[in-house]
């Protein structure tokens, strides 16, 4: 059984309300791709692959991961989304994909994406939450840019990678 | 109101369940809904990420109006206008590969979705990349600097008139969508 999803703008107003605490709580939106930055910093920095003061790590490793604002962000929001889906019986161990892909080739474009999707996200200083939903609701021009930008490269990309959805 | 640092720490895991819960319950955590925006048949990404940016932009600024909220003390992402934009761009294409974003790919794992996971290390791999390659790039990275540059300063408009025009634009997607949506 898979109850309905709950309507798309009451679940934005939920969101709203949250970067909104956020906000005025800690002075900050929320974030995700700069938890993966802390997670692999801290990694490269404990194998000793890196040095703490290296330019690209150093924001990153100021505080042990364990007590990194946007990581424990991130454990809530995998607990929240485990919790949510558990009570709407969604919770399901399966490889989601579109209906011409084999399970492996929808793995290898998920790998991929994920890479394109961290090197932007670094370029731009943020990802969906950092700059699309934090910057936005602050009229952050660079979070703008980045919102356009990224709905451009998809529209125009999109026909190109039908067979991966369609 | 603004919490301490050992609080913001205490308050981290709750704001992240809470923007976790309503990612899953908005059906976010399914990389075929989201990708439906690229082919105009599910508007639902769409629709959630611009009634959330609606509903923070204009609680911060009422907030603000009535003193509940110093906006100045609220970090506003430093605008680096062209590696946000080529970021945008590589972001974009990824998300449209990838079917999730960063965020929801950990919703899409914690519901059980294995290719959430390979988003995942994805995201870790391409975090490695960028740090190798920083030494290459890091010029770039920090070009065409604007500081904590808004759409009012860029535009030479009152904070509340440029609340209003995004407000406006966006109720206007809205209304695009579902009529897309309708005849797709």
């Amino acid at each position: 059984m898979k109850p309905r999803y709950l309507d798309p703008y009451l679940a934005g107003i939920g969101i709203g309300v949250v970067l909104l605490a956020a906000y005025v709580l800690v002075g900050r939106g929320l974030g995700a791709s700069g938890g993966f930055s802390a997670v692999v910093a801290s990694a490269t920095v404990a194998v000793q692959a890196g040095d703490p003061a290296n330019a690209a790590l150093a924001p990153y490793v100021q505080v042990p991961v364990w007590r990194d604002w946007i990581v424990l962000e991130l454990i809530g929001v995998a607990v929240g989304a485990l919790l949510s889906a558990r009570l709407a019986g969604r919770l399901a161990l399966k490889v989601e994909r579109g209906a011409h892909l084999t399970a492996d080739s929808r793995m290898l474009f998920a790998l991929l994406g994920g890479i394109l999707m961290a090197f932007g996200a670094k370029l731009a200083r943020g990802c969906t939450s950092g700059q699309a939903l934090t910057g936005g609701a602050l009229l952050s021009v660079g979070s703008w840019v980045f919102i356009g930008t990224t709905f451009a490269a998809g529209y125009l990309c999109a026909p190109l990678a039908r067979r991966l959805w369609r | 109101m603004m919490l301490d640092p050992a609080g913001a720490l205490i308050a981290a895991p709750i704001i992240g369940l809470a923007f976790g819960w309503f990612l899953e319950r908005g059906g976010l955590g399914s990389a075929r809904k989201l990708s439906g925006l690229f082919y105009l048949t599910d508007f639902t990404v769409f629709r959630v990420l611009f009634s959330a940016v609606l509903t923070a932009m204009l609680g911060a600024f009422w907030l603000s109006r009535f003193g509940l909220l110093d906006l100045s003390a609220v970090h506003v992402p430093e605008t680096f206008l062209v590696p946000q934009a080529v970021g945008g761009a590589v972001f974009g294409l990824g998300f449209l590969l990838a079917g999730l974003c960063p965020g929801t790919s950990c919703v899409a794992g914690a519901a059980g979705r294995i290719d959430g996971f390979a988003v995942i290390g994805g995201l870790l791999l391409g975090v490695l990349t960028f740090n190798i390659s920083y030494p290459l790039i890091d010029g770039f990275v920090a070009s065409t600097a604007l500081g904590e540059l808004t759409l009012p300063e860029l535009l030479h408009m009152p904070y509340g008139v440029v609340v209003l025009l995004v407000t406006i634009i966006a109720i206007g997607g809205f209304v695009i969508a579902s009529r897309l949506e309708k005849s797709a």
